[in-house]
């Protein structure tokens, strides 16, 4: 730890972004899903990452936005994209195609193989509550050569048994992803509020391996509907450099200025 | 020879042949949407994120349509007001919330509250509806995909289904064309001739608009000429059925080079949609009681210069 920034000067929400913004890889080909991904993409794009290719399913390829989009299909994006090509083009010409390093992806609840649901929670027929549905989900999660997925650590979202399979993650664990036929790799870590988790490499259960600063095993294992599995060492995330911070924040007071400014 | 079409279907065209007028397919929005948009029909309304025909939109509740397939990758603001305004007795789609924002609280009480009363879904990813779209524009009953395979999807939605390559016995999933009755989309540009032009995010309008029997365009202004531009795509106008002319008609979505995204519009919707007898209220004063797009843009102008 660098110790130079102090742990109450910054939120758990910057912490997630910062985590998960540091496993973009510059020069990666990345398809970007709105919210909290497209923030983790755009801070790496503005630190470790300059090089790193922005896709986003509305057809911008090489988005360079200097305010982070409310919908995935504003302005902004196409503004300084190096392309802007059609719904199908994007889906087929590159993601099925397999021109997609890495996929990033939100969540409503995720499971212990790290298959996804945004479709509905309680039955399909007679919905508790009707969330928004697959959109670019299922193919990222499919044909993206790996999948980072960000959601907040809370009981709701890390569930036992999801009520609907909207993406594939490792399916039932082992190699049972690979008899489906993808040629994606499937998801390579879940970053929270609290830590990270990977997949065991035999099983493919997700397993905590890091933890970020102030938070406990205790508290990742009541945030966590099934009986979390813990790595034998567990690592300490690095807190934000005062330039994440710095740049993370500018991106949001712009954003925020850009969004209360009414056309 | 135009197999696809149906004959009954055919606006009054104003070509030298009737009349002596000017060969043009500019109407008002009104008369488009009278001529087009019938109960029960399927209807396309496309725009992604971007150029949203929201003035038809409302044209289509103003003038009370009823039993609809709404058709449209994202639902957005402009199927949830005609949901929730009853236009709708079933939507296919393949994400349903308010961009940035949330939930689609009228879309939501539909399907989980059956009301204003129960809406059949057809619900696909936004691979599978672009491929659909893809297979219609291209005359071909279905596309092929990789994808959906372990996913829950295939269990509830019928349109999506296994098939083997014949040349190389590998399982994939196909889902069938679409073809709508009617396609709606806004776009920039019309010229005198009907050709259209959009730039930008142009989506999946283009295939929306192909795969469709009839074609109405919105568009924020007719021009003499149009410049090239970056990215830019147009449709001749023997793709197009009718074009009205509505300027800021994707309010409160945006036209590149024209207006921007009015995004406390998306959120102000939150509170307006969340609430059925606050909705049909909203809906009553700005839509209903309104004559057209225009002055429900100024009625919602004056109700905010007013608070």
């Amino acid at each position: 730890m660098t110790g130079t920034v102090q742990k109450d000067s910054y939120t758990t929400g910057e912490m997630m972004t910062v985590a998960a913004s540091r496993e973009l890889r510059d020069g990666a080909v990345c398809f970007v899903g709105i919210g909290l991904p497209s923030e983790a993409a755009n801070l790496a794009r503005a630190t470790h990452a300059p090089d790193c290719f922005l896709v986003y399913e509305s057809g911008t390829l090489g988005a360079k936005p200097d305010v982070l989009p409310l919908s995935i299909g504003d302005g902004v994006l196409a503004e300084h994209a190096d392309s802007v090509v059609s719904v199908p083009e994007v889906f087929n010409y590159w993601l099925q195609a397999g021109r997609v390093d890495v996929g990033f992806l939100g969540a409503a609840q995720i499971d212990r193989f790290g298959n996804i649901n945004t479709t509905v929670v309680g039955s399909y027929e007679g919905p508790k509550v009707r969330l928004p549905g697959a959109g670019g989900a299922p193919e990222i999660a499919a044909s993206a050569k790996e999948v980072i997925v960000m959601l907040r650590h809370t009981p709701r979202a890390f569930v036992e048994e999801l009520a609907f399979v909207t993406s594939v993650g490792y399916r039932h664990g082992g190699g049972s992803r690979r008899e489906l036929g993808y040629s994606g790799g499937g998801p390579t870590v879940i970053i929270t509020d609290l830590g990270v988790l990977r997949p065991d490499p035999e099983t493919k259960e997700f397993v905590l391996t890091a933890l970020h600063p102030g938070a406990t095993v205790e508290e990742a294992r009541e945030a966590t509907g099934w009986d979390l599995k813990v790595a034998g060492e567990v690592d300490s995330t690095e807190p934000p450099s005062d330039e994440e911070l710095r740049v993370l924040r500018d991106l949001r007071t712009r954003t925020e200025r850009a969004r209360g400014a009414r056309a | 020879m135009d197999p696809g079409r149906d004959e009954g279907r055919h606006i009054v065209r104003m070509s030298p042949a009737n009349g002596g007028r000017k060969t043009t397919k500019i109407v008002s929005l009104r008369e488009a949407v009278a001529e087009f948009v019938r109960d029960g029909d399927s209807v396309a309304l496309e725009g992604f994120t971007h150029l949203i025909p929201s003035a038809a939109g409302q044209e289509i509740v103003r003038q009370g349509r009823k039993g609809l397939t709404l058709i449209r990758m994202t639902p957005d603001l402009i199927y949830d007001a005609m949901i929730g305004m009853g236009c709708a007795s079933k939507l296919i789609f393949s994400w349903g919330g308010n961009p940035g924002v949330g939930s689609l609280h009228r879309f939501r009480d539909a399907i989980e509250n059956g009301c204003p009363h129960p809406l059949e879904i057809e619900e696909h990813s936004h691979a599978g509806m672009a491929n659909r779209y893809v297979a219609g524009a291209s005359n071909l009953p279905f596309a092929v995909l990789r994808g959906y395979v372990g996913t829950d999807l295939p269990k509830v939605t019928s349109t999506i289904k296994p098939i083997t390559c014949p040349f190389t016995g590998e399982e994939l999933m196909a889902v069938p064309a679409l073809n709508p009755d009617v396609t709606i989309i806004h776009a920039q540009q019309a010229d005198r001739r009907g050709n259209v032009a959009l730039w930008g995010i142009t989506g999946i309008q283009k295939e929306a608009a192909l795969s469709a029997k009839k074609v109405i365009v919105t568009v924020e202004e007719v021009v003499q000429e149009f410049e090239a531009r970056p990215f830019g795509i147009a449709l001749p106008s023997v793709a197009v059925d009718a074009i009205s002319v509505e300027p800021r008609g994707a309010f409160p979505s945006y036209a590149d080079g024209y207006y921007e995204r009015d995004n406390a519009f998306y959120e102000a919707w939150d509170p307006i949609s969340r609430d059925r007898d606050k909705f049909r209220g909203w809906m009553e004063r700005h839509v209903l009681g309104v004559d057209s797009f225009a002055d429900h843009l100024r009625s919602i102008n004056i109700e905010e210069a007013v608070r």
